[in-house]
């Protein structure tokens, strides 16, 4: 047993000693290999971050929403239906929402308007996201015009920015009073844009969910676990398209790595051949090869993985800013909270090793079988 | 559906086929020409050429082991995206192709470790007793293999977003109709009774085998055994203490983070011991070739402990999987 | 240790037009303990048929016992092993590995073996010392001198302590000087109890008094040296 691991010791020592003495060759090839790696884990870590981003934020929104459906399209709820659903067994609360979407000619960008219950926000408060602040130029204190539905200006003070742990979300973001929110899109008191319901006990939502049909048969119910589900398989549906679309890459890779490790110069020959000349066995030598292939796959694996890592989350992934800039003009320069997923690891393992892996076996072999004899000629 | 995962499944059981193909068409050649005697250079292109096939089959088998862990993983994460799944088992569920795939792939498992075993026990013998023999069991595995990737692809092309599947908790019932129902239903005194003599039987004939270094059909017969009624054992007790709910039945929830993974502690050892147990019987009766014997005589015995330790290493967390577990089933047991 | 050759022949490109039987039919033994050399002109067979009892290439057709062992007919992997146990190499091109030390060179053929570290590094030391390199040891192999050269190759060829040295025309890059100096080291290392083949064509080689015995090679076939 010893003796075989100290076997593979020499054979990692000696290759990694030919590697050495082949610089060019071998940084030539763990680069591209790195960059590869880097590629492929980058999208992974941003698309799954993106989804746990999401997803963490549908944690705390309310299990049901209600909206209503009028000839196919959604529009404001009255207020009175939230009387209409009376006491509801295992409702643990329920009330009304106003939000909506404002146009800025200014910036030509969409904002999204929410009203705050917790900020106790006056009518002439406002609380902005921090890309707002950014392209608008303003900090608290300063004032906030908006146009209302008639036309008339709105002028609001800026009384806080909005933390930007999550901006992905809250990049676009302003909360104002419920008053201001009426005044400023001629809404009255009579309706909500939805409802939304608490419910304590998961296994209670789908009956729950049938009883509002029944009650309010011009509504729709939308339930988190519906939405999640949609966030899952899009997320995962998105990072398959970009993975098929990356496969091209990872194909070109296969082939410069085939060509590599198939065009050995005439030295490189004449070494294998001396080792087998020597006393070096095929398996020997192909299990010094395959080292090779370890400490190769390993190095650009780890450094690949861990640019990708700094790339995405301490860089907010720079280099895809271009591609999801055309997403909206208030660019999110959000942080990614950082988290690392067992199965995408696997995946991206064998979206690599394994097609590098498959493109040396035949070389690798080619090679190892030079004749033992060849030396001596 | 279209997840990297699955992409990945689909291609490393596409590639392996692949290998498999590639290599079976080798096993003819070495059926019809293969002759140690000659020096002819038929011969030896053959011979130079075994290194590649079983280089080739080395990666494909261990690729193949690795797409088993990969699959199940990956069902126990997409449970997520499908109304009623609540883990790997509605996934399965989902259509009929599931649980064959996953049976296939345990079997592959299993072929592959026997494989493996016979090339390196082969590879010792100085005229390659074996070499026939193994490129015949080969040709067995080939379709394995095949129905492997026709079944997967069949599995995830088939899956609807929208559709709705069964859980654990309606499959795994002692209400509900078939196998896994009359599993479920084992009464939890006498499945651990039945682990408890499984385990004793194994362990004893492991003993046996490596201190006499021959007739490893014994172990190969009592690993089965083990493995089908620890596999009984987990369904329908095990996982009771593990969940600490009297009705939970389920194999794959003990996958789960929430649990501890304490299901990969059980099921890798177990898989591990029974692919050696099963190897033992594949090994021994090469003894009496003379260019094998010394090598089956050091290699029983190493086979056999290995199996006993991963045997030993599953019982263990089972025990220990009961032991902490704060469900007291007085009324089931007494 | 004795080799003993039955009938045994090598063809090239069996099977195709341009067949050609290297060695055609060579029944003979070689003693232990003694200096055997081959002689005959370029293409005679004298490399191919020292390959085959290196352990190196297999016979097409023949038997080849190595004392009481059949080797003609083991496939490369034990081909390997017994030669790595039995054979020590010493080439005409000494064929060092340019990029390696010396020393490394050196230790190259016990690698498989999974040896001890520091016991490997005494082994070759030991050898460095015995044939004059001790300075040299960890210089890179291509400052080496041709007669230095031959004897980090002589080294190789022991690390592994065989009983049969086979050195393939050893002298074709050395003048006389360093011929007669190689033949007294082969002397020695006979003495020492190994077996030593050699091939040459050069008379340095074959008439010199250390060798004990001539075998003529022509075409294929052997014309003089039965014993
Ligand atoms: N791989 C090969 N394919 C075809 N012919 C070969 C091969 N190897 C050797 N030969 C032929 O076999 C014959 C014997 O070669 P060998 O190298 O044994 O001669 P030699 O006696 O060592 O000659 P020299 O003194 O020049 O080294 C030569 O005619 C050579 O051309
Ligand atoms: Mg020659």
């Amino acid at each position: 047993m010893i003796t075989i691991l100290r076997k593979q010791r020499y054979f990692i020592d000696y290759t990694l000693g030919t590697m050495m003495r082949h610089k060019g060759k071998s940084l030539g090839l763990l680069s591209v290999y790195t960059m590869i790696i880097f590629m492929l884990a980058s999208v992974m870590l941003f698309s799954h971050a993106m989804r746990s981003e999401a997803v963490a934020l549908l944690a705390d929104s309310p299990e049901i929403i209600v909206q209503r459906i009028q000839a196919g399209r959604s529009v404001m709820v009255p207020a009175e239906y939230l009387q209409r659903i009376g006491k509801l067994r295992g409702v643990t609360e329920k009330r009304g929402r106003l939000w909506g979407y404002y146009y800025d000619p200014a910036v030509k960008a969409n904002y999204t308007v929410m009203v705050s219950e917790q900020d106790n926000l006056s009518i002439n408060d406002i609380v902005i996201g921090a890309g707002i602040a950014r392209t608008r130029g303003l900090s608290v204190g300063d004032y906030l015009t908006l146009r209302s539905h008639e036309g008339k200006a709105f002028s609001f003070r800026v009384v806080r920015l909005l933390e930007s742990e999550s901006e992905l979300i809250s990049s676009d973001l302003l909360l104002i009073s419920s008053v201001g929110y009426r005044r400023l899109f001629g809404i009255d008191e009579s309706y909500y844009t939805d409802l939304v319901l608490s419910v304590r006990n998961p296994r209670e939502i789908q009956k729950i969910a049938e009883k509002l049909t029944r009650l309010l048969p011009d509504s729709r119910p939308i339930l988190r676990a519906e939405i999640l589900r949609t966030y899952e398989s899009l997320f995962s549906w998105r990072q398959g398209v970009m993975l098929i679309l990356l496969l091209g890459s990872v194909l070109a890779f296969v082939i410069f790595a085939w060509d590599k490790a198939s065009g050995l110069s005439a030295e490189e020959r004449k070494e294998i051949g001396i080792l087998k000349a020597v006393g070096w066995e095929t398996g020997e030598v192909m299990r010094m090869k395959f080292w090779e292939g370890v400490i190769i796959s390993l190095m650009a694996f780890l450094i690949g993985y861990l640019a990708a890592y700094l790339h995405v989350f301490y860089t907010s992934a720079g280099l895809f800013e271009p591609v999801l800039k055309g997403w909206s003009v208030l660019y999110p320069s959000f942080q990614l909270t950082p988290s690392v997923d067992g199965l995408q690891l696997a995946t991206l393992f064998f979206f690599t090793v394994l097609p590098y892996t498959l493109a040396t076996i035949v070389p690798v072999w080619r090679a190892s079988i030079t004749d033992p004899d060849l030396v001596m000629r | 559906m279209l997840n990297p995962a699955i992409l990945v499944l689909l291609m490393v059981s596409i590639i392996i086929s692949t290998m498999l193909l590639v290599a079976a068409t080798f096993a003819f050649r070495i059926l019809r020409h293969w002759d140690i005697q000659s020096g002819s250079e038929l011969q030896l292109r053959l011979e130079r050429r075994t290194y590649l096939v079983s280089t080739l089959l080395i990666w494909a088998f261990l690729f193949e082991f690795l797409s088993l862990l990969l699959f199940i993983y990956n069902a126990e994460s997409l449970s997520g995206q499908f109304v009623g799944a609540m883990c790997a088992t509605g996934v399965l569920n989902l259509n009929p192709w599931g649980w064959p795939t996953l049976f296939l792939k345990i079997a592959m498992f299993f072929v592959s470790a026997i494989w493996l075993v016979l090339n390196y026990l082969d590879n010792r013998g100085y005229d390659y007793p074996l070499i026939r023999f193994k490129y015949a069991l080969l040709l067995l595995a080939l379709p394995l293999v095949v129905a492997e990737t026709i079944v997967q692809w069949l599995h995830f092309t088939e899956m609807e977003p929208n559709l709705i599947t069964s859980c654990c908790g309606t499959l795994f019932s002692a209400d509900a109709q078939g196998i896994s129902a009359e599993v479920s239903g084992i009464t939890p005194a006498k499945s651990i009774v039945t682990l408890a003599i499984s385990a004793i039987l194994v362990i004893a004939a492991g003993v046996w085998v490596a201190l006499r270094g021959r007739s490893g059909w014994l172990l190969s017969i009592m690993g089965a055994a083990a493995f089908v009624i620890a596999l009984l054992a987990i369904i329908s007790s095990i996982s009771l203490y593990i969940y600490e709910h009297p009705h939970h039945h389920c194999p794959f929830c003990i996958l789960k983070q929430g649990h501890g993974y304490v299901g990969y502690f059980l099921y890798i050892p177990l898989f591990l011991a029974t692919a050696l147990s099963l190897s033992a019987g594949f090994v021994s009766p090469w003894r009496k070739i003379v260019s094998l014997s010394q090598t089956v005589a050091e290699m029983l015995p190493v086979i056999s402990w290995l199996a006993l330790f991963f045997f030993i290493q599953f019982y263990l967390t089972a025990a220990w999987s009961v032991w902490v577990s704060r469900l007291t089933m007085m009324e089931v047991w007494w | 240790m004795l080799i003993e050759l039955t009938d045994v022949r090598k063809a090239f490109n069996q099977g195709k037009p341009n067949e050609f039987w290297a060695i055609q039919g060579i029944t003979t033994q070689f003693e232990v303990n003694r200096i055997s050399c081959l002689k005959g002109a370029s293409g005679s067979g004298k490399t191919t048929l020292m390959s085959m009892i290196g352990c190196l290439s297999r016979p097409t057709s023949g038997r080849i016992r190595l004392q009481d062992r059949t080797i003609s007919s083991l496939p490369e992997r034990f081909l390997t092993q017994v030669r790595r146990h039995t054979f020590g190499f010493i080439f005409q091109r000494f064929n060092l590995i340019p990029g390696l030390s010396v020393v490394e060179n050196i230790m190259l053929p016990a690698y498989p073996l999974g040896l001890k570290a520091s016991s490997l590094r005494n082994r070759a030391d030991r050898l460095l010392e015995q044939f004059l390199l001790a300075d040299k040891s960890d210089n890179p192999v291509e400052w080496l001198s041709g007669g230095e050269a031959q004897r980090v190759a002589i080294c190789r060829a022991l690390i592994n302590d065989p009983q049969i040295l086979i050195a393939d025309e050893p002298t074709a890059n050395l003048d006389s000087r360093l011929s007669r100096e190689f033949m007294a080291l082969l002397d020695e290392l006979s003495k020492s109890g190994k077996t030593v083949l050699i091939s040459s064509h050069d008379p340095v080689v074959f008439d010199s008094p250390v060798v004990d015995r001539v075998v003529e090679l022509e075409d294929g076939v052997m014309v003089a040296g039965e014993t």
